[in-house]
Protein backbone atom coordinates (compact mmCIF):
# COMPACT_ATOMS: atom_id res chain seq x y z
CA UNK A 1 0.00 0.00 0.00
CA UNK A 2 1.19 3.22 -0.78
CA UNK A 3 0.89 5.65 1.94
CA UNK A 4 0.16 9.31 2.06
CA UNK A 5 2.01 11.85 3.58
CA UNK A 6 -0.20 14.51 5.47
CA UNK A 7 0.76 17.96 6.70
CA UNK A 8 -0.92 20.82 8.11
CA UNK A 9 -0.23 24.53 8.29
CA UNK A 10 -1.72 27.21 9.65
CA UNK A 11 -3.87 29.20 7.41
CA UNK A 12 -3.12 32.47 8.45
CA UNK A 13 0.81 32.27 9.49
CA UNK A 14 1.34 29.50 7.62
CA UNK A 15 3.67 27.46 10.29
CA UNK A 16 3.87 23.96 9.77
CA UNK A 17 1.72 22.45 12.54
CA UNK A 18 1.85 19.06 12.32
CA UNK A 19 3.58 16.21 9.81
CA UNK A 20 1.98 12.60 9.46
CA UNK A 21 3.38 9.85 7.75
CA UNK A 22 2.25 6.79 7.04
CA UNK A 23 -1.85 7.89 6.35
CA UNK A 24 -3.77 5.01 4.56
CA UNK A 25 -5.01 6.75 0.99
CA UNK A 26 -8.38 5.71 1.98
CA UNK A 27 -8.20 7.72 5.23
CA UNK A 28 -11.13 10.16 5.56
CA UNK A 29 -10.69 13.51 7.17
CA UNK A 30 -12.43 12.96 10.26
CA UNK A 31 -9.46 10.22 11.11
CA UNK A 32 -7.08 12.91 10.05
CA UNK A 33 -8.71 15.34 12.31
CA UNK A 34 -7.95 12.59 15.06
CA UNK A 35 -4.58 12.34 14.16
CA UNK A 36 -4.04 16.13 14.30
CA UNK A 37 -6.03 16.55 18.10
CA UNK A 38 -3.41 14.01 19.36
CA UNK A 39 -0.61 16.04 18.44
CA UNK A 40 -2.67 19.24 19.64
CA UNK A 41 -4.48 18.12 22.35
CA UNK A 42 -6.26 21.44 22.87
CA UNK A 43 -7.64 21.38 19.27
CA UNK A 44 -10.65 18.26 19.49
CA UNK A 45 -11.69 17.35 16.04
CA UNK A 46 -14.63 19.43 16.21
CA UNK A 47 -13.29 22.98 16.62
CA UNK A 48 -10.64 22.00 13.22
CA UNK A 49 -11.33 23.66 9.81
CA UNK A 50 -9.09 21.95 8.02
CA UNK A 51 -9.18 22.97 3.85
CA UNK A 52 -6.83 22.73 0.74
CA UNK A 53 -6.83 26.05 0.70
CA UNK A 54 -6.02 28.58 2.93
CA UNK A 55 -9.36 30.92 2.28
CA UNK A 56 -11.23 27.86 0.78
CA UNK A 57 -14.05 25.97 2.44
CA UNK A 58 -13.67 23.23 5.00
CA UNK A 59 -13.22 19.91 4.14
CA UNK A 60 -16.00 17.61 5.19
CA UNK A 61 -15.29 14.80 7.79
CA UNK A 62 -16.43 12.41 5.35
CA UNK A 63 -13.85 13.51 2.27
CA UNK A 64 -10.93 10.61 1.44
CA UNK A 65 -7.79 11.90 1.20
CA UNK A 66 -6.78 9.78 -1.98
CA UNK A 67 -10.05 11.39 -3.61
CA UNK A 68 -9.19 14.99 -2.89
CA UNK A 69 -6.89 16.84 -5.51
CA UNK A 70 -3.46 16.26 -3.75
CA UNK A 71 -0.20 14.54 -4.46
CA UNK A 72 1.39 11.95 -1.94
CA UNK A 73 2.34 14.28 0.40
CA UNK A 74 -1.15 16.58 1.16
CA UNK A 75 -0.89 19.64 2.14
CA UNK A 76 -3.87 21.17 4.28
CA UNK A 77 -4.90 24.08 6.08
CA UNK A 78 -6.02 24.71 9.82
CA UNK A 79 -8.27 26.97 11.14
CA UNK A 80 -9.64 27.04 14.74
CA UNK A 81 -13.24 27.42 15.12
CA UNK A 82 -13.41 27.83 18.40
CA UNK A 83 -14.27 26.57 21.94
CA UNK A 84 -17.41 24.48 20.53
CA UNK A 85 -20.63 23.19 22.00
CA UNK A 86 -23.18 20.86 20.72
CA UNK A 87 -26.30 21.74 18.97
CA UNK A 88 -28.37 19.64 21.34
CA UNK A 89 -26.67 21.30 24.31
CA UNK A 90 -27.62 24.65 22.89
CA UNK A 91 -31.05 23.44 21.66
CA UNK A 92 -32.30 22.29 24.74
CA UNK A 93 -30.68 25.29 27.36
CA UNK A 94 -32.39 28.04 24.41
CA UNK A 95 -35.65 25.95 24.99
CA UNK A 96 -35.38 25.10 28.69
CA UNK A 97 -34.89 28.97 29.52
CA UNK A 98 -38.36 30.40 27.57
CA UNK A 99 -40.24 27.38 29.19
CA UNK A 100 -39.31 28.13 33.06
CA UNK A 101 -39.14 32.21 32.51
CA UNK A 102 -42.73 32.37 31.40
CA UNK A 103 -44.42 30.18 34.05
CA UNK A 104 -42.16 32.29 36.89
CA UNK A 105 -44.26 35.02 35.55
CA UNK A 106 -47.41 33.09 35.19
CA UNK A 107 -47.48 32.28 38.70
CA UNK A 108 -46.32 35.57 39.54
CA UNK A 109 -43.38 35.11 41.80
CA UNK A 110 -42.54 37.70 43.90
CA UNK A 111 -40.54 40.32 42.95
CA UNK A 112 -41.72 40.92 39.10
CA UNK A 113 -45.38 42.67 39.90
CA UNK A 114 -46.66 44.44 42.65
CA UNK A 115 -46.49 42.58 46.21
CA UNK A 116 -50.00 42.21 46.29
CA UNK A 117 -50.03 39.77 43.31
CA UNK A 118 -47.67 37.39 44.64
CA UNK A 119 -48.53 34.03 43.63
CA UNK A 120 -52.28 35.25 42.78
CA UNK A 121 -53.93 33.92 39.13
CA UNK A 122 -55.14 35.67 36.09
CA UNK A 123 -59.20 36.16 35.92
CA UNK A 124 -58.90 36.00 32.25
CA UNK A 125 -59.11 32.21 31.04
CA UNK A 126 -57.15 33.32 27.99
CA UNK A 127 -54.15 34.07 29.93
CA UNK A 128 -54.25 30.36 31.30
CA UNK A 129 -54.82 29.11 27.85
CA UNK A 130 -52.18 31.56 26.42
CA UNK A 131 -49.54 29.57 29.18
CA UNK A 132 -50.61 26.22 27.80
CA UNK A 133 -49.82 26.66 24.76
CA UNK A 134 -46.42 29.05 25.08
CA UNK A 135 -45.68 25.85 27.27
CA UNK A 136 -46.46 23.07 25.06
CA UNK A 137 -44.93 24.76 22.16
CA UNK A 138 -41.18 24.77 23.98
CA UNK A 139 -42.00 21.46 25.66
CA UNK A 140 -42.53 20.64 21.97
CA UNK A 141 -39.61 22.03 20.65
CA UNK A 142 -37.63 20.29 23.78
CA UNK A 143 -38.73 16.85 22.47
CA UNK A 144 -38.43 16.85 18.90
CA UNK A 145 -34.30 18.18 20.02
CA UNK A 146 -34.25 14.76 22.00
CA UNK A 147 -36.24 12.80 19.59
CA UNK A 148 -36.66 14.12 15.96
CA UNK A 149 -34.03 16.40 14.74
CA UNK A 150 -30.83 14.75 12.65
CA UNK A 151 -28.31 17.67 12.71
CA UNK A 152 -26.07 18.15 9.66
CA UNK A 153 -23.41 19.86 12.14
CA UNK A 154 -22.32 18.40 15.60
CA UNK A 155 -21.48 21.49 17.28
CA UNK A 156 -21.96 25.59 17.11
CA UNK A 157 -19.43 27.94 18.45
CA UNK A 158 -19.37 28.36 22.24
CA UNK A 159 -20.62 31.87 22.03
CA UNK A 160 -23.69 31.45 20.19
CA UNK A 161 -25.48 30.15 23.50
CA UNK A 162 -24.79 33.31 24.89
CA UNK A 163 -25.85 34.52 22.24
CA UNK A 164 -28.71 32.67 21.16
CA UNK A 165 -30.23 32.06 25.03
CA UNK A 166 -30.34 35.74 25.33
CA UNK A 167 -32.69 36.32 22.52
CA UNK A 168 -35.13 33.17 23.67
CA UNK A 169 -34.84 33.64 27.20
CA UNK A 170 -35.02 37.71 26.80
CA UNK A 171 -38.04 37.84 24.46
CA UNK A 172 -40.03 34.96 26.77
CA UNK A 173 -39.29 37.43 29.75
CA UNK A 174 -40.73 40.70 27.68
CA UNK A 175 -43.98 38.75 26.39
CA UNK A 176 -44.61 36.91 29.65
CA UNK A 177 -44.40 39.82 31.62
CA UNK A 178 -47.48 41.12 30.04
CA UNK A 179 -49.21 38.61 28.84
CA UNK A 180 -49.65 37.37 32.72
CA UNK A 181 -49.68 41.17 34.01
CA UNK A 182 -52.64 42.13 36.58
CA UNK A 183 -53.83 45.00 34.38
CA UNK A 184 -53.39 42.53 31.36
CA UNK A 185 -56.60 43.25 28.55
CA UNK A 186 -57.83 40.25 27.00
CA UNK A 187 -58.66 40.90 23.11
CA UNK A 188 -61.36 42.92 21.91
CA UNK A 189 -63.31 40.61 19.98
CA UNK A 190 -63.00 37.50 22.67
CA UNK A 191 -63.66 34.64 22.84
CA UNK A 192 -64.02 34.57 18.48
CA UNK A 193 -60.76 36.14 18.59
CA UNK A 194 -59.10 33.37 21.08
CA UNK A 195 -61.05 30.78 19.26
CA UNK A 196 -59.47 31.18 15.64
CA UNK A 197 -56.11 32.11 17.01
CA UNK A 198 -55.89 28.64 19.24
CA UNK A 199 -57.04 26.90 16.03
CA UNK A 200 -54.37 28.60 13.79
CA UNK A 201 -51.76 27.92 16.40
CA UNK A 202 -52.36 23.98 16.60
CA UNK A 203 -53.21 23.63 13.01
CA UNK A 204 -49.46 25.25 12.60
CA UNK A 205 -47.97 22.81 15.35
CA UNK A 206 -49.22 19.82 13.86
CA UNK A 207 -47.65 21.43 10.54
CA UNK A 208 -44.57 21.86 11.98
CA UNK A 209 -44.04 18.30 13.67
CA UNK A 210 -45.14 16.90 10.27
CA UNK A 211 -42.44 18.84 8.66
CA UNK A 212 -39.90 18.04 11.20
CA UNK A 213 -40.99 14.37 10.51
CA UNK A 214 -40.74 14.56 7.07
CA UNK A 215 -37.27 15.77 7.14
CA UNK A 216 -36.13 13.46 9.73
CA UNK A 217 -37.36 10.57 7.50
CA UNK A 218 -35.61 11.75 4.49
CA UNK A 219 -32.51 10.90 6.71
CA UNK A 220 -31.29 7.62 7.46
CA UNK A 221 -30.17 7.68 11.05
CA UNK A 222 -26.44 8.85 12.11
CA UNK A 223 -25.69 9.84 8.00
CA UNK A 224 -25.55 13.68 6.61
CA UNK A 225 -27.22 12.85 3.23
CA UNK A 226 -29.55 15.55 2.01
CA UNK A 227 -32.24 15.15 -0.28
CA UNK A 228 -34.95 17.23 -1.99
CA UNK A 229 -38.31 16.98 0.85
CA UNK A 230 -41.40 16.15 -0.91
CA UNK A 231 -45.34 16.27 -0.27
CA UNK A 232 -46.04 12.82 1.41
CA UNK A 233 -49.06 11.11 2.93
CA UNK A 234 -49.74 13.19 5.62
CA UNK A 235 -51.37 16.79 4.13
CA UNK A 236 -49.68 19.02 6.39
CA UNK A 237 -46.70 18.08 4.44
CA UNK A 238 -48.58 18.99 0.71
CA UNK A 239 -47.20 22.56 1.64
CA UNK A 240 -44.07 21.29 0.12
CA UNK A 241 -45.19 21.84 -3.26
CA UNK A 242 -45.08 25.52 -2.78
CA UNK A 243 -42.65 26.24 0.05
CA UNK A 244 -38.99 25.30 0.47
CA UNK A 245 -38.79 25.36 4.43
CA UNK A 246 -42.95 24.91 5.87
CA UNK A 247 -41.19 24.25 8.78
CA UNK A 248 -40.17 28.50 9.57
CA UNK A 249 -43.68 28.79 7.85
CA UNK A 250 -45.42 27.08 10.44
CA UNK A 251 -43.52 28.30 12.88
CA UNK A 252 -44.56 31.86 11.64
CA UNK A 253 -48.11 30.89 11.40
CA UNK A 254 -47.90 29.73 15.25
CA UNK A 255 -46.58 32.51 16.75
CA UNK A 256 -48.92 34.95 14.76
CA UNK A 257 -51.60 32.57 16.69
CA UNK A 258 -50.28 33.13 19.73
CA UNK A 259 -50.19 37.10 18.77
CA UNK A 260 -53.34 37.39 18.00
CA UNK A 261 -54.60 35.17 20.86
CA UNK A 262 -52.50 37.83 23.47
CA UNK A 263 -53.26 40.66 21.69
CA UNK A 264 -49.89 41.61 22.88
CA UNK A 265 -47.53 44.07 20.93
CA UNK A 266 -44.54 42.29 22.41
CA UNK A 267 -45.42 39.02 20.86
CA UNK A 268 -46.29 40.73 17.79
CA UNK A 269 -42.63 41.87 17.77
CA UNK A 270 -40.76 39.14 18.88
CA UNK A 271 -42.90 37.09 15.46
CA UNK A 272 -41.74 40.32 13.55
CA UNK A 273 -38.20 39.50 14.22
CA UNK A 274 -38.29 35.62 14.29
CA UNK A 275 -40.09 36.02 10.93
CA UNK A 276 -36.94 38.11 9.69
CA UNK A 277 -34.35 36.05 10.30
CA UNK A 278 -36.13 32.45 9.56
CA UNK A 279 -36.84 34.27 6.02
CA UNK A 280 -33.43 34.75 6.03
CA UNK A 281 -32.53 31.11 6.98
CA UNK A 282 -35.16 29.87 4.27
CA UNK A 283 -33.37 31.97 1.36
CA UNK A 284 -30.27 30.18 2.69
CA UNK A 285 -31.30 26.93 2.31
CA UNK A 286 -33.85 27.37 -0.86
CA UNK A 287 -30.30 28.86 -2.31
CA UNK A 288 -28.65 25.51 -1.78
CA UNK A 289 -31.55 23.41 -3.07
CA UNK A 290 -31.11 25.08 -5.60
CA UNK A 291 -26.92 25.13 -6.51
CA UNK A 292 -27.40 21.24 -4.60
CA UNK A 293 -29.85 20.13 -7.11
CA UNK A 294 -30.82 20.40 -11.04
CA UNK A 295 -34.33 19.07 -10.95
CA UNK A 296 -34.84 21.39 -7.90
CA UNK A 297 -39.31 21.99 -8.22
CA UNK A 298 -39.25 25.49 -10.22
CA UNK A 299 -42.39 26.75 -8.44
CA UNK A 300 -40.96 26.49 -4.65
CA UNK A 301 -40.63 29.67 -2.82
CA UNK A 302 -38.37 29.89 0.35
CA UNK A 303 -40.91 30.76 3.01
CA UNK A 304 -44.08 32.19 2.01
CA UNK A 305 -45.69 30.72 -1.09
CA UNK A 306 -45.13 33.06 -4.12
CA UNK A 307 -45.07 35.90 -2.16
CA UNK A 308 -41.29 34.85 -0.49
CA UNK B 1 -22.30 59.31 19.82
CA UNK B 2 -20.14 61.17 17.39
CA UNK B 3 -20.01 59.36 13.95
CA UNK B 4 -16.27 59.69 13.63
CA UNK B 5 -15.75 56.32 13.47
CA UNK B 6 -18.14 56.03 11.12
CA UNK B 7 -16.42 54.59 7.85
CA UNK B 8 -13.85 54.38 9.32
CA UNK B 9 -11.99 50.81 8.30
CA UNK B 10 -13.34 51.29 4.35
CA UNK B 11 -10.65 54.21 4.44
CA UNK B 12 -8.13 51.74 5.24
CA UNK B 13 -9.54 48.09 3.52
CA UNK B 14 -7.40 47.17 0.94
CA UNK B 15 -9.07 48.43 -2.37
CA UNK B 16 -10.21 44.36 -3.73
CA UNK B 17 -13.97 45.50 -4.86
CA UNK B 18 -13.84 47.25 -8.01
CA UNK B 19 -15.85 50.37 -5.82
CA UNK B 20 -18.98 52.54 -7.16
CA UNK B 21 -19.68 52.86 -10.79
CA UNK B 22 -18.90 56.14 -12.47
CA UNK B 23 -22.44 57.68 -11.81
CA UNK B 24 -22.20 56.24 -8.39
CA UNK B 25 -19.18 58.22 -8.03
CA UNK B 26 -20.71 61.39 -9.17
CA UNK B 27 -23.98 61.53 -7.13
CA UNK B 28 -21.18 60.52 -3.71
CA UNK B 29 -19.22 63.67 -4.73
CA UNK B 30 -21.78 65.69 -5.00
CA UNK B 31 -23.57 63.77 -1.72
CA UNK B 32 -20.23 64.61 -0.10
CA UNK B 33 -20.15 68.31 -1.30
CA UNK B 34 -23.74 69.25 -0.41
CA UNK B 35 -22.95 67.92 3.34
CA UNK B 36 -19.66 70.02 3.81
CA UNK B 37 -21.13 73.08 2.96
CA UNK B 38 -24.47 72.63 4.97
CA UNK B 39 -22.04 71.87 8.09
CA UNK B 40 -19.98 74.90 7.38
CA UNK B 41 -23.10 76.39 7.02
CA UNK B 42 -24.16 75.48 10.40
CA UNK B 43 -20.15 75.99 11.23
CA UNK B 44 -20.71 79.84 9.79
CA UNK B 45 -24.32 80.39 11.80
CA UNK B 46 -22.83 79.48 15.25
CA UNK B 47 -19.59 81.74 14.93
CA UNK B 48 -22.14 84.72 13.60
CA UNK B 49 -24.29 84.36 16.57
CA UNK B 50 -21.67 84.27 19.02
CA UNK B 51 -20.30 87.27 17.62
CA UNK B 52 -23.67 89.09 17.86
CA UNK B 53 -25.31 88.33 20.72
CA UNK B 54 -21.85 88.20 22.63
CA UNK B 55 -22.13 84.65 24.75
CA UNK B 56 -22.30 80.94 24.41
CA UNK B 57 -26.16 80.89 25.52
CA UNK B 58 -28.76 79.74 23.64
CA UNK B 59 -26.59 79.84 20.50
CA UNK B 60 -28.90 76.23 19.46
CA UNK B 61 -31.23 78.62 18.15
CA UNK B 62 -29.86 79.98 15.63
CA UNK B 63 -28.20 76.69 13.76
CA UNK B 64 -31.72 74.75 14.90
CA UNK B 65 -32.87 74.16 11.52
CA UNK B 66 -29.77 73.02 9.05
CA UNK B 67 -28.57 70.96 12.16
CA UNK B 68 -32.33 69.20 11.97
CA UNK B 69 -32.15 69.11 8.02
CA UNK B 70 -28.36 67.98 7.58
CA UNK B 71 -28.08 65.59 10.05
CA UNK B 72 -31.02 63.89 9.38
CA UNK B 73 -30.12 63.95 5.55
CA UNK B 74 -27.57 61.52 6.62
CA UNK B 75 -29.89 58.91 6.63
CA UNK B 76 -28.68 58.71 3.05
CA UNK B 77 -25.76 56.92 3.96
CA UNK B 78 -27.42 54.26 5.36
CA UNK B 79 -28.91 53.65 2.02
CA UNK B 80 -25.33 54.28 0.34
CA UNK B 81 -24.34 51.06 2.60
CA UNK B 82 -27.57 48.78 1.51
CA UNK B 83 -27.19 49.62 -1.85
CA UNK B 84 -22.80 48.65 -2.00
CA UNK B 85 -22.06 52.45 -3.18
CA UNK B 86 -20.57 52.75 -0.13
CA UNK B 87 -18.43 49.37 1.36
CA UNK B 88 -19.04 49.99 5.35
CA UNK B 89 -21.49 47.90 6.95
CA UNK B 90 -25.37 49.08 6.64
CA UNK B 91 -25.54 47.82 10.92
CA UNK B 92 -22.65 50.14 11.73
CA UNK B 93 -23.66 52.99 10.07
CA UNK B 94 -26.93 52.62 10.77
CA UNK B 95 -26.50 52.44 14.69
CA UNK B 96 -24.53 55.96 14.02
CA UNK B 97 -26.49 57.61 11.78
CA UNK B 98 -29.53 56.86 14.02
CA UNK B 99 -28.06 57.50 17.46
CA UNK B 100 -27.15 61.11 16.10
CA UNK B 101 -30.71 61.07 14.40
CA UNK B 102 -31.95 60.42 18.07
CA UNK B 103 -30.40 63.49 19.89
CA UNK B 104 -31.36 65.62 17.35
CA UNK B 105 -35.10 65.05 17.32
CA UNK B 106 -35.72 62.90 20.48
CA UNK B 107 -33.90 64.70 22.65
CA UNK B 108 -32.85 68.06 21.70
CA UNK B 109 -36.30 68.72 19.59
CA UNK B 110 -38.72 66.90 21.98
CA UNK B 111 -37.40 68.15 25.16
CA UNK B 112 -37.38 72.12 24.81
CA UNK B 113 -36.29 72.83 28.42
CA UNK B 114 -32.44 71.23 27.46
CA UNK B 115 -32.33 73.51 24.05
CA UNK B 116 -30.90 76.50 26.11
CA UNK B 117 -28.41 74.11 28.14
CA UNK B 118 -24.90 74.90 27.52
CA UNK B 119 -24.18 70.83 26.84
CA UNK B 120 -25.93 70.88 23.35
CA UNK B 121 -23.47 73.83 22.04
CA UNK B 122 -20.58 71.52 23.03
CA UNK B 123 -21.65 68.59 20.95
CA UNK B 124 -23.15 70.59 18.36
CA UNK B 125 -19.53 72.35 18.20
CA UNK B 126 -17.86 69.05 18.06
CA UNK B 127 -19.90 67.06 15.90
CA UNK B 128 -19.98 70.73 13.42
CA UNK B 129 -15.88 70.21 13.05
CA UNK B 130 -15.84 66.44 12.81
CA UNK B 131 -18.26 66.41 9.80
CA UNK B 132 -16.88 68.97 8.07
CA UNK B 133 -13.79 67.31 8.14
CA UNK B 134 -15.19 63.83 7.45
CA UNK B 135 -17.57 65.19 4.37
CA UNK B 136 -14.29 67.07 2.88
CA UNK B 137 -12.38 63.40 3.56
CA UNK B 138 -14.75 61.42 1.69
CA UNK B 139 -15.24 64.31 -1.36
CA UNK B 140 -11.52 64.40 -1.90
CA UNK B 141 -11.01 60.62 -1.47
CA UNK B 142 -13.44 59.64 -4.23
CA UNK B 143 -11.82 62.70 -6.41
CA UNK B 144 -8.43 60.57 -5.89
CA UNK B 145 -6.82 64.14 -4.54
CA UNK B 146 -6.90 63.47 -0.59
CA UNK B 147 -4.38 66.25 0.98
CA UNK B 148 -2.50 65.01 3.74
CA UNK B 149 -3.67 67.66 5.81
CA UNK B 150 -7.72 66.41 5.66
CA UNK B 151 -6.58 62.54 6.15
CA UNK B 152 -4.48 63.53 9.17
CA UNK B 153 -7.31 65.88 10.74
CA UNK B 154 -9.63 63.61 9.82
CA UNK B 155 -7.78 60.79 12.00
CA UNK B 156 -6.38 62.62 14.56
CA UNK B 157 -9.31 65.60 15.85
CA UNK B 158 -11.50 63.00 16.99
CA UNK B 159 -9.19 62.86 19.72
CA UNK B 160 -10.30 65.48 21.19
CA UNK B 161 -13.94 66.24 19.77
CA UNK B 162 -15.18 62.55 20.27
CA UNK B 163 -14.85 62.82 23.99
CA UNK B 164 -15.98 66.19 23.80
CA UNK B 165 -19.18 65.46 21.75
CA UNK B 166 -19.97 62.05 23.99
CA UNK B 167 -19.99 64.48 27.12
CA UNK B 168 -22.60 67.11 25.32
CA UNK B 169 -24.61 64.24 24.46
CA UNK B 170 -24.41 62.59 27.69
CA UNK B 171 -25.01 65.94 29.86
CA UNK B 172 -27.50 66.95 27.27
CA UNK B 173 -29.80 63.41 27.93
CA UNK B 174 -29.31 63.98 31.64
CA UNK B 175 -30.73 67.38 31.66
CA UNK B 176 -34.19 66.05 29.64
CA UNK B 177 -34.62 63.24 32.40
CA UNK B 178 -36.56 65.32 34.88
CA UNK B 179 -38.93 66.99 32.24
CA UNK B 180 -39.28 63.64 30.81
CA UNK B 181 -40.53 62.30 33.67
CA UNK B 182 -42.82 64.45 34.77
CA UNK B 183 -44.35 65.23 31.81
CA UNK B 184 -45.12 61.25 30.48
CA UNK B 185 -43.11 62.44 27.10
CA UNK B 186 -43.05 59.00 24.66
CA UNK B 187 -44.58 56.55 27.63
CA UNK B 188 -46.98 54.34 27.40
CA UNK B 189 -49.13 53.03 30.54
CA UNK B 190 -50.82 50.23 31.38
CA UNK B 191 -53.30 48.75 30.95
CA UNK B 192 -54.26 48.82 26.90
CA UNK B 193 -55.42 47.37 24.15
CA UNK B 194 -51.97 46.77 22.78
CA UNK B 195 -50.79 45.39 26.54
CA UNK B 196 -47.66 47.24 25.94
CA UNK B 197 -45.83 49.81 28.26
CA UNK B 198 -42.78 52.07 27.50
CA UNK B 199 -40.89 54.08 30.32
CA UNK B 200 -38.87 56.87 28.10
CA UNK B 201 -37.36 57.85 31.48
CA UNK B 202 -35.78 54.78 31.83
CA UNK B 203 -35.07 54.11 28.22
CA UNK B 204 -33.37 57.49 28.31
CA UNK B 205 -30.77 56.41 31.60
CA UNK B 206 -30.16 52.77 29.87
CA UNK B 207 -29.13 54.95 26.52
CA UNK B 208 -26.93 57.43 28.59
CA UNK B 209 -25.42 53.62 30.66
CA UNK B 210 -24.66 52.29 27.04
CA UNK B 211 -22.43 54.85 26.38
CA UNK B 212 -20.08 52.65 29.08
CA UNK B 213 -19.37 49.50 27.04
CA UNK B 214 -19.84 51.62 23.36
CA UNK B 215 -17.93 54.53 23.39
CA UNK B 216 -14.01 52.98 24.36
CA UNK B 217 -14.76 50.28 21.74
CA UNK B 218 -15.28 53.05 19.11
CA UNK B 219 -12.40 55.16 20.51
CA UNK B 220 -9.87 52.62 20.53
CA UNK B 221 -10.97 51.39 16.94
CA UNK B 222 -10.42 55.02 15.76
CA UNK B 223 -7.43 54.61 17.39
CA UNK B 224 -6.30 51.52 16.08
CA UNK B 225 -7.31 53.13 12.71
CA UNK B 226 -5.07 56.04 13.06
CA UNK B 227 -2.16 54.23 13.89
CA UNK B 228 -3.01 52.04 10.23
CA UNK B 229 -3.77 55.29 8.30
CA UNK B 230 -0.94 57.85 9.54
CA UNK B 231 1.88 54.90 10.89
CA UNK B 232 3.65 54.87 7.76
CA UNK B 233 4.00 58.63 7.43
CA UNK B 234 7.19 58.47 5.51
CA UNK B 235 5.64 56.28 2.58
CA UNK B 236 2.09 57.35 2.06
CA UNK B 237 2.35 61.00 2.79
CA UNK B 238 2.75 61.38 -1.78
CA UNK B 239 0.81 59.13 -2.07
CA UNK B 240 -3.47 59.58 -3.14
Amino acid sequence: IRHSYVEILDAKTKDKLCFLDKVEPNATIGEIKSMFHKSHPQWYPARQSIRLDPKGKSLKDEDVLQNLPVGTTATFYFRDLGAQISWVTVFLTEYTGPLLIYLMFYFRVPFIYAPKYDFTTSKHWVVHLACMCHSFHYVKRLLETLFVHRFSHGTMPLRNIFKNCSYYWGFAAWMAYYINHPLYTPPIYGEQQIRLALIIFLFCQIGNFSIHIALRNLRPPGSKTRKIPYPTKNPFTWIFLLVSCPNYTYELGSWLGFTLMTQCVPVAFFTLVGFIQMTVWAKGKHRSYLKEFRDYPPLRSPILPFIL
Amino acid sequence: IAGTSKAAHSDVAPKKKKGPGALATAYLVIYNVVMTAGWLVIAVGLVRAYLARGSYHGLYYSIEKPLKFFQTGAILEILHCAVGIVPSSVVLTGFQVMSRVFLTWAVTHSVREVQSEDSVLLFVTAWTVTEIIRYSFYTFSLLNHLPYLIKWARYTFFIVLYPMGVTGELLTIYAALPYVQKTGLYSVTLPNKYNFSFDYHTFLILTMISYIPLFPQLYFHMMRQRKKVLGHVEDYSKVE
